[in-house]
Formats: C-alpha cells, structure tokens, sequence
C-alpha cells in the first residue's frame, strides 16, 4: 500500500525499429502470466459469485440463472443480525488494535533505542507458529477459573462486561468478550506494522521543535505525532478491519452458537448446507459493505493516495 | 510520588510492553502445554508434565502427512507467485503502458478484499467448471493471493534502485541480460527474498481460503482445524513450538551473518 508514482521514463530507446517494437511489447510479456492469472483465479471468480447469486434450483437438479433477487432480501432479512455482530466486533477489535498497537508502535520507534530489532522481531515471531494454535491457546488463557478470569472479576472489570452484554456471568470464554480479543490478537501486528513505519519516519527534531515552543509532551502528540501518522493508522486499521470483518475462526474457537459472525454464516452455507445462491448473495453483500465502507473512510480521512 | 512520576514518564513503554505481552502470551502457552500431559482429548487444562509428546511428534495419525503436505504447497505457492509477483513489479516500475490503473487496482483489490468472499467466489467458479478439490485448486488458490503481497515487496525495493547503475553497466558494454544478472537482480534480490518469504508464511499458514477449496484434501491448519472439533493431541503444540524455534533460529543467523558481512564492508 505505497504510494504508487508514475514510472521513470524509460531508457533511450534503440534506434532499429524492430528492437524498438519489441521492447513496447516487453511490458506486457511481463505482466501476461501474473495477471491472468489474477483474471481467471480472482476476477473471474466473482463473476461466476454474482450469477450463481441469482440462480435458483437444487443440487440434484442445477441450477439456471433466473436473476432471482428475492435470495439477497431473503439473506439479508435472515441473517442481518450476523452482519451487525461482525462489524461490531471489527470495529471492536480494530479499536483495541489501536489502543493497544499504538504505543507499541511508538516504543519501538522512538523509546526501544538498541532494543528496537529485537522488539520488531518479538512482534513478528508468533506468526512463525500457526495462528490456528495461537488462537486455540487463548482457550487455554480465558479459562473458567483461570487466573485471568480471576483478576478481572476481582477488578469487577467482568460486572462492567457482563452490563455491557460483552460478557456473561463469571465466563469469558464463549462469549463475545472472547471473540473481540481474539480478534484483537489476531490482527495487532497488522495493526503495529504499519504504525510503525509511518512513525519511524517521523523526523525526531520534530518533537524537540515542538517542545521548545513550550508544547506539552501531551499537546506535541496531539498536534505533530498523530498527524504525521495518520497514514499508518489508516492502513492499520483498514488491515485490521477487513480481515476482522470476514473471518469465522475465532467466533468458531472462542464463540457460542450466539456469536456467530457473517463469515461463519457463509462457511456454513458453503461447506455444510450448500445453499449456494444465499452463500454467493452474502458473500457479495459482505464484499459490497467492505468496499463501500472502504472507499469512504478513505475519503473522510483524505488519504486517498495510499492506494 | 516518585514512583507515580516515573510511571507517568514511562506509561507509553510500560503499555507497549502490555502490548508486546499480549501477543507473546499464547506462544509461551503453546510452549508450556507441549509438555503437559492432558487427562482427556483436549489439551486445554493443565495436568502434569510429560515430554511423551516430544518424544514422537507424529504419533498422531496424519498429523505429519499434512505438515509436509502444507509445507509442499507453501513451497511451490512461493515459487508460483514469487516468479509472477516480481515479473509484474518490473513492469510496473520500469515501463509505462496502457490500462495502468486497471491493473494496480487488480492487483490491490486481493489484498483489500475478506478472504471468506475471496475463498468463496473461487470455489463457485471451481464447482462450475467442475475441477476435482484438491492439491492443485489449493496451490492455484494460494499463487492467487500471494501474488499481490509479493508484487507489492518486490516493488518498493525496485522502485528505491538508482537507474544510473543500470545505465553504468551498460556503458561499459553490459549486454541487456548481463546487465540484468549481474546488476539488477543482485539489487532487487532483497524485495524478491522479502516477498518470497512473505508469501511462504502466508500460504503456509492460510486456513480460510484452504478451508473452502480443499475438498478432503487436509493441509497442517486444516488438521488442527478438526482437531479443535475431536480433540487436539499435545504434538500439535510441539509441531507449533518446533517451527517457531526453527524460524527464531534462522531470523537471529540471518541476522549476526547481516551484521557480518556489514563489518567486513566497513
């Protein structure tokens, strides 16, 4: 997600016509296996999504494209509560993602001084075990009884919770608290990556500047740290957020029947029931809402060149 | 007070090691179990210490099978998308040609898009065509979305290369394909190394997409993905701490033959 430039003018060309042909054709012979590839295995593939959307029939039978549109009004009046749960959770999860990846960022940017390779590893070095088995240990973490249980509830953080909704008597486990932080730890180096490259880039005389014009620490934040790394929070989040939105397993792991998100929902209607003109519908209602929502967040924040 | 002063001071490195510690904590859980010794078919609760586990790491039935599976997949996925991803990251910075915009959201939108639409449109077109789930619908899956983290790795490094060294070479009589071997491959080999990797770790690692166009085929997170339905066996945890020792290990000699090879320049 770079800011993309116009290329550099290409190098004196050869004076022979032919070599000269050849090499306008150069660019193309490039990108030909690459993005037909992404034509075939991407692109197309939503098209088939679309139409098998507004297909009717059976498995026994076939189905034929009948531009049967009832199946996206039947799929959103089911299963719009599965849509809401899954942008409340993104949400909560990317704003976690942030409190919690923010000043990780900055302490490896501007505090960890000879620590800062070792701490950069630390953030990338879970991803080297399967986040399948990560997410699987937070079973483990969020036990009943466990000692995390049992210092929330002795903070009567889990009475807070529990008048939230977010959780449910002494259990965090299986319910939506669980889901939200397994959410957050899934995707906080997404987060913190980005966070940190647009923070590492901030010149430091910045800060000194602000403060010899009697800024305060806290108002030096404000004004010039934030901004300047806005771009990261605008990747982060987006990186978080998407991913967050779609996903099924840790509602699956650390869930209930009761916080089932969309992407279970298209799972299930895939992979089990095989209803596959409401699994394409939802799919496609959920890839609709991502790219609205998308496109105008990065309008609002007027970070349009980042993509 | 002078703790509650040095607590203010500190409140940005003492929350971003809160932080640092959230996201270690499950590692070392996975670490600590694959010694325990679980009474029933869950490895959840603590029970007593045992290295059973360690002692044979495949003695769970498929287990292996389907981490050299995962592993031969992430290997050719690597190969597939390393090779395409950097070919269009080379046209991407060094020409200029039509249907430019076209192609860069093409190859943004897999990276913009929820895996779960991704993975379910994908199997849509293969039901359609009726292709057999399996080996090759994953591997093509996993080239699918690869390709775009590696052309964007590929690309940052092409895009900071000095032209003018390209330009040396070929004043001193550097054929275009010499020029290329000796000169601009050498350079860009950081990004491509870099994107290899990524898409090594992704693929690897990916259970959504895999999930959807795998048919009966079972790649290493698609066994733990059933194991959390039948029961997880301790060896899944010592596969998960064996791997990330073998990656810890090969980050940290990467990094002292780094710092070598820098003091030997100086």
């Amino acid at each position: 997600m770079t800011t993309l430039t116009e290329a550099p003018p290409a190098a004196p060309e050869p004076t022979a016509t032919k070599a000269r042909s050849r090499r306008k054709l150069t660019p193309y012979w490039l990108l030909l296996p690459g993005i037909l590839w992404l034509l075939v295995f991407f692109a197309l593939p939503m098209v088939y999504q679309a139409s098998t959307s507004v297909q009717t029939g059976s498995l026994e039978a076939g189905y034929k494209v009948t531009w049967h549109f009832a199946t996206y009004w039947n799929a959103i009046a089911e299963y719009w509560p599965q849509f809401l749960t899954s942008i409340l959770y993104a949400g909560l999860a990317t704003l976690f993602c942030l409190l919690l990846g923010y000043p990780l960022a900055y302490l490896i940017a501007f505090r960890a001084g000879r620590w800062r390779g070792l701490v950069l590893i630390l953030v990338i070095a879970p991803f080297f075990t399967s986040f399948l088995i990560r997410t699987l240990a937070w079973k483990t973490i969020l036990a009943d009884g466990g000692p995390v249980v049992g210092v929330l509830n002795s903070l009567h953080i889990l009475d807070v919770t529990s008048w939230l909704g977010m959780t449910e008597g002494d259990r965090v486990l299986a319910t939506p608290l669980a889901v939200v932080c397994g959410l957050t730890y899934n995707f906080l180096p997404f987060m913190v990556l980005p966070l940190y490259t647009s923070l590492e880039r901030i010149d430091p005389r910045l800060h000194e500047a602000a403060g010899d014009l009697y800024a305060k620490p806290a108002t030096t934040f404000r004004r010039v740290t934030f901004p300047l790394s806005m771009p990261g929070v605008v990747s982060g989040t987006l990186l978080t957020f998407i991913p967050a939105s779609g996903d099924y397993v840790n509602a699956q792991l650390l869930g209930s029947t009761s916080e089932k998100m969309i992407g279970n929902v298209i799972q299930s209607q895939f992979l089990t029931v095989l209803d596959y003109p409401t699994a394409a519908a939802l799919s496609f209602i959920l890839m609709a809402a991502i790219l609205l929502m998308v496109t105008f967040y990065i309008r609002k924040s007027g970070t349009e060149d980042l993509v | 007070m002078a703790l509650l002063v040095w607590i203010r001071r500190h409140l940005v490195v003492l929350a971003g090691l809160l932080a640092l510690g959230f996201l270690i904590l499950p590692n070392l859980v996975v670490l600590v179990f694959s010694f325990n010794k679980p009474k029933g078919r869950f490895n959840y609760a603590w029970q007593e210490f045992s290295t059973h586990a360690w002692q044979d790491p495949c003695g769970v039935a498929d287990l292996c099978g389907s981490l050299a599976l995962s592993l031969q997949i992430a290997l050719w996925a690597t190969v597939g998308a390393t090779a395409l991803g950097t070919m269009i990251a080379f046209a991407l910075v060094r020409y200029r040609f039509r249907a430019r915009g076209a192609i860069n959201s093409l190859i943004f939108l897999p990276m913009a898009m929820p895996e779960v639409v991704m993975a379910a449109s994908l199997l849509t077109l293969f039901l359609n065509m009726g292709a057999q789930l399996g080996f090759w619908t994953i591997l093509i899956a996993h080239i699918m979305f690869c390709l775009s983290f590696v052309v964007t790795a590929v690309k940052a490094r092409v895009m900071s290369m000095d032209p003018r060294l390209e330009e040396a070479a070929r004043d001193l009589y550097a054929g275009p394909v010499q020029t290329f071997v000796r000169v601009t491959l050498p350079i860009a080999a950081p990004g491509i190394a870099a994107g290899g990797l990524l898409a090594f770790a992704l693929s690897f690692d990916d259970f959504i997409i895999t999930n959807f166009n795998a048919g009966s085929t079972v790649t290493f997170p698609m066994f733990v993905w059933g194991s959390a339905q039948r029961g997880t066996p301790v060896q899944i945890n010592v596969i998960g701490t064996a791997m990330f020792a073998v990656a810890v290990i090969c980050v940290l000699a990467g990094m002292l033959i780094g710092n070598r090879r820098k003091k030997q320049a100086a």
